[in-house]
């Protein structure tokens, strides 16, 4: 008998490991025989290319191969596909440009993949590298969305520049009732772009056997199985029994490792033709140029209410930004996981969203952390805050008579939230963050020389991304289900494989804590593998915070399955009929008597089947199970940001964070808050310092940590948390996920701070210091 | 990075030969800016001379009218030194704040003060205070060393081997930084030696500079408000993604005056 493990701070059991510099990532496999590999990229955001001189570069010491997009035209390398196909307002396929590996007669986006240098050392291919000189004609480019239109055209299959144009909603009957609405509040504004950065840049290692006529890559992926279907069926054509797609320890994504990159397929291509191990590992330079990017909207947005401040009818009208190429998941970015949360909390009966989705010269964007949410959530909730000012409202009271009470609820934007109780965070966020002593503090504030400001968001998000065939309908080109196995040892010691991918989340910990807890084993008895497609039956990765809702679920699945077959074995020994006997945390017993079998017994009687009823039963304790969610999982909360302006100097500090989610059940209550603190220190970082901008040109001005602020310790407070508890009603752990809900609700509670201790309508973000100073020099 | 030859002199008369031997070769201090730019490729240099293992640049004088500073000294140790924190405190605090911890244990003075970053800390102190930079030639005064843009009055191998401050009757140093990079946005340094007050100013301009308005305001009297209403010009001033020519103006005027209640203090 074990204590429950399920709910409990277990200690991270991989922390060991990280913490002393021995894990494994993708740049410290080093393979024999290992060639390196460095790319050209492009200089200009827009160019065509009229001649590439490689002599020079093919000479110098210790070069292997050089090679261009005309070699992989050559050698009839595909282009990399979309997973998610949008369908337009016209009823017409969007627009998808073939996007080459390495360019081919034209750049689109600086930083583009022009050509690739392999040599004997990291050093020799960067030198011969310099020696290739790209003659190009650079072209007028665009990075502005809403210029996009009008510029000269990036992609011949989009002469306009435009993706799609794609609505959700009745407009009409929006339209309708903005004509009769009492109050409407209107907000024009940029979610900026942001650039992930994660801690291990982006790396690739591949290598090709003969004598197995196969590929192994190891690469830093979310989702290697993808990684490796997206690559062999789409792009090279090769036999997917015939690549192993290795990710091994990697340090954070983001979303930005969810996809398929260029670099990838084209060290696992070179590797065959050079017959030696190719690797690349990412400059922190090149991460900025070439891992993709997130949100880039630009909006407007309206709230139409009738007098007492219930909400009628939103209005949204949003250009999405993808940069110069389709990446893997763009297309349902700002569309499938973006206008179907505009109802967040709320009974808002009527939503219209229209998409215009439009190509720029700028680096491919898809999802990052939050992916759609955090900009649906932004929309939302600076309505909310600034219609309630607006009217006199108090904002808080202005959401309580909004809130979704009954559940389950179909939105009128397509989502049918299965529980919640949105009262309940708010009511503990707001005791938790004293709203009630905020006019005391704002004054004492204010003696300071210091402006003070709260700002509400109560945020809602979908997670467990589902069901697959759902999915399907709305254009998704993949399953979106997971697997799971569950492999007793004849010890009764467990391995678990997992199609969920571990890269900072804690799964090694979780995942172990679910199924210790369902068998009663102690903790140390039980091993998490993922990230390999030659060890995991199959996996669709790790995104959405989809781990513990799909992934967790797969794996309970599987367990159910084992318990089961151990009763069969257990009645056998027992000589008890199966009905009879129950399992309880490790042992099982015939009811009603003293009579049991522990789990290890059973165990090794799978396994050394002497008495065993071989006749029924076949030998050995090893299940595995698929699980294909319901419904996606909902979890919401309500934040409270608290401000200080310096009015001298614009600069913002947060002086309190308090964050209340429901995330329904948790396994482990210190991965979780470790997952909040991340998610808001981005969500943080967006609003207050994180702007990713291009010049009119297309140059990158924020191309390094010089210019591009990520948030430090010093830039978050001492976050204060809490959770309530709505268990999730279609899953057997009553689970929702966590991993995101702090990026999508940081934002609009920090900007909803700002703007009240300023008393403007609108700032863009990220509200440095220099915008907050020009904003109030403009107001004096 | 570009390969380039590696010299160790443990000495500043091996030092200075080597630099006179190669054209292109650098001295290296701390490595903190030179080494990031060999890195992107951006800077690259035949040879790198290093100087960390000259001990004659790694003194370290703390006296009543004067602290001296070897060039090698690092940001750390003179944000530590008991005797840089009696005689001069806001010298010891600027190097507290320089950066980030990697940089302040392996940035110098002297490769700060030959590197001449426009947004570096130290040339504020270097104004403000009338230092004297002594080099393996001569002593050259604070107000004729900073030229320009990463330029010096320093000549080719010329070697900086150590910085004297006088120590002022009181002094403080405000920075507004850089979010992403911890640089100074801008950053000013008040010294009153008594009747004389001298106002650096880092990362507004193409190199440090004196604000004379300022100076001869607080001299008449030490006070914030003598500054508060010095509105101080745009033009010439940085511009880029963090801070226009106009913020940075008002910045100053506000970075001096929290400077004076700071000194004051």
């Amino acid at each position: 008998m074990t204590a429950p493990l399920i709910g409990a701070r277990v200690q991270r059991k991989e922390d060991y490991r990280f913490l002393t510099g021995a894990g494994m990532y993708t740049d410290d496999v080093a393979l024999p025989g290992q060639a390196y590999a460095a790319f050209v990229r492009s200089p200009h955001a827009h160019a065509r290319i009229k001649k590439i001189a490689l002599d020079q570069a093919k000479k110098s010491p210790a070069v292997l191969a050089v090679y261009t997009g005309a070699d992989l035209a050559a050698a009839k390398v595909g282009g990399l596909p979309c997973g998610w196909l949008i369908t337009d307002v016209n009823g017409q396929p969007m627009k998808e440009p073939p996007y080459p590996p390495l360019a081919q007669g034209k750049v689109r986006h600086v930083g583009e993949r022009v050509a690739v240098v392999i040599a004997e050392s990291l050093a020799q291919a960067r030198d011969a590298a310099e020696l290739i000189e790209v003659d190009y004609e650079v072209l007028p480019a665009v990075v502005d969305p809403v210029k996009a239109k009008g510029a000269p055209a990036i992609h011949e299959a989009a002469p306009d520049n435009a993706c799609y144009v794609w609505a959700l909603g009745d407009k009409a009957a929006v339209d309708g009732a903005f004509a009769k609405a009492a109050h409407v509040t209107k907000l024009d504004f940029v979610n900026n772009r942001l650039i992930p950065n994660a801690i291990e840049p982006r790396a690739a290692n591949a290598t090709y056997s003969r004598a197995e006529a196969g590929y192994t890559l190891y690469v830093a992926s979310q989702n290697p199985h993808v990684e490796r279907l997206l690559m062999t069926a789409f792009v090279l054509g090769l036999p997917e029994n015939k690549v192993r797609v290795v990710a091994p320890d990697v340090g954070g994504g983001f979303g930005s490792k969810i996809y398929l990159y260029p670099e990838d397929v084209v060290v696992t291509w070179a590797a065959k033709q050079l017959n030696r191990p190719v690797k690349w590992t990412a400059e922190r330079t090149e991460s900025f140029v070439s891992d993709a990017h997130g949100r880039d909207h630009v909006t407007t947005a309206e709230l139409a209410l009738d007098r007492d401040g219930k909400f009628l009818a939103l209005r949204v009208r949003t250009t999405a930004n993808l940069g110069a190429y389709l990446s893997t998941f763009a297309s349902c970015i700002p569309t499938i996981l973006y206008a179907t949360l505009l109802a967040g909390q709320y009974t808002t009966p009527l939503i219209y969203c229209e998409v215009t989705a439009v190509f720029t010269n700028t680096t491919p964007v898809d999802a990052y952390r939050g992916a759609g949410r955090p900009e649906a959530t932004y929309v939302v909730e600076r309505l909310v805050e600034t219609a309630a000012r607006e009217m006199k409202l108090d904002p808080a009271g202005i959401r309580r008579k909004n809130f979704i009470r009954q559940f389950p609820y179909q939105t009128p934007v397509a989502l049918c939230y299965d529980t919640g109780n949105y009262e309940a965070t708010l009511d503990a966020v707001m005791k938790m963050a004293d709203v009630a002593g905020f006019k005391q503090r704002k004054e004492e504030s204010l003696t300071k020389g210091k402006l003070r400001g709260l700002g509400y968001a109560c945020y809602i998000e979908a997670c467990g991304i589902a069901p697959s065939n759902v999915a399907g309908s709305l254009g998704a080109r993949a399953g979106l289900f997971e697997a799971g196995e569950i492999r007793v040892h004849p010890t009764g010691t467990v391995t678990v494989f997992t199609g969920s991918h571990s890269h900072g989340q804690g799964h090694e910990t979780t995942f172990a804590q679910v199924v210790a807890d369902r068998l009663g084993l102690p903790i140390e008895n039980v091993d998490i593998v993922h990230g390999d497609t030659s060890k995991v039956l199959f996996g669709m990765g790790t995104y959405g915070s989809r781990s513990i809702a799909v992934g967790g679920t797969a794996i309970v699945k599987a367990l159910d399955k084992i318990v089961a077959k151990g009763r069969k074995i257990a009645a056998h020994l027992l000589e008890a009929a199966e009905a009879d006997i129950e399992y309880d945390r490790g042992v099982f017993k015939v009811a009603g008597t003293d009579k049991q079998k522990t789990f290890g017994e059973v165990a090794f009687a799978a396994y050394v089947p002497h008495n065993y009823p071989l006749d029924k039963l076949e030998p050995g304790l090893n299940e595995n199970a698929f699980y294909d969610p319901a419904n996606f999982t909902f979890p919401a909360g309500s934040y409270v940001c608290e401000v200080e302006v310096d009015r001298d100097t614009g600069a913002t500090q947060i002086v309190a964070f308090t964050a209340v989610d429901d995330f329904g059940k948790i396994i482990n209550p210190m991965i979780v808050e470790g997952q909040v603190h991340g998610g808001l220190a981005q969500g943080i970082g967006q609003a207050l310092t994180e702007g990713c901008r291009y010049d009119s040109t297309g140059q990158l001005v924020t191309g390094s940590f010089s210019d591009y602020a990520i948030p430090r310790a010093g830039d978050v407070p001492l976050f204060k948390l809490d959770t309530r508890e709505t268990p999730c009603t279609h899953n057997p752990l009553g689970v929702k996920g966590c991993g995101e809900a702090g990026a999508i609700g940081a934002p609009a509670a920090v900007m909803n701070a700002i703007t009240d201790a300023l008393g403007v309508k609108d700032l863009p973000m990220p509200a440095t210091a220099q915008t907050v100073w020009r904003s109030m020099h403009k107001a004096a | 990075m570009h390969a380039f030859d590696y010299h160790r002199p443990s000495n500043v008369k091996e030092a200075l030969a080597l630099a006179s031997r190669k054209d292109e070769g650098r001295y290296l201090a701390g490595g903190q800016s030179l080494v990031q730019a060999m890195k992107l490729r951006l800077s690259s240099p035949t040879d790198l001379i290093d100087l960390n293992a000259i001990g004659d640049l790694k003194a370290l004088k703390a006296e009543s009218d004067a602290v001296t500073i070897g060039a090698m000294v690092r940001h750390a140790e003179v944000a530590a030194s008991s005797g840089v924190r009696k005689a001069i405190p806001a010298l010891a605090s600027l190097a507290g704040i320089i950066g980030d911890r990697q940089v302040r244990h392996m940035g110098t003075l002297g490769g700060s003060l030959a590197n001449n970053d426009p947004a570096a800390d130290y040339p504020a102190a270097v104004l403000a205070l009338g230092a004297t930079i002594v080099t393996d030639k001569r002593k050259i005064e604070a107000d004729k060393f900073f030229k320009g843009l990463y330029e010096t009055a320093l000549g080719p191998g010329e070697l900086i081997t150590a910085v004297s401050f006088p120590v002022p009757k009181r002094a403080a140093y405000m920075k507004f930084k850089n979010p992403a990079s911890r640089f100074a946005i801008v950053g000013v340094f008040v010294a009153d030696f008594g009747g004389k007050v001298r106002v650096g100013v880092t990362g507004a301009g193409p190199c440090a500079f004196r604000q004379a308005d300022m100076e001869k305001a607080l001299a008449a009297k030490f006070a914030p408000e003598s500054v508060a209403s010095i509105k101080v010009k745009a033009d010439g001033l940085n511009s880029d993604l963090h801070a226009s020519p106009e913020y940075r103006a008002h910045l100053i005027t506000v970075m001096a005056k929290r400077a004076v209640e700071a000194a004051m203090k």
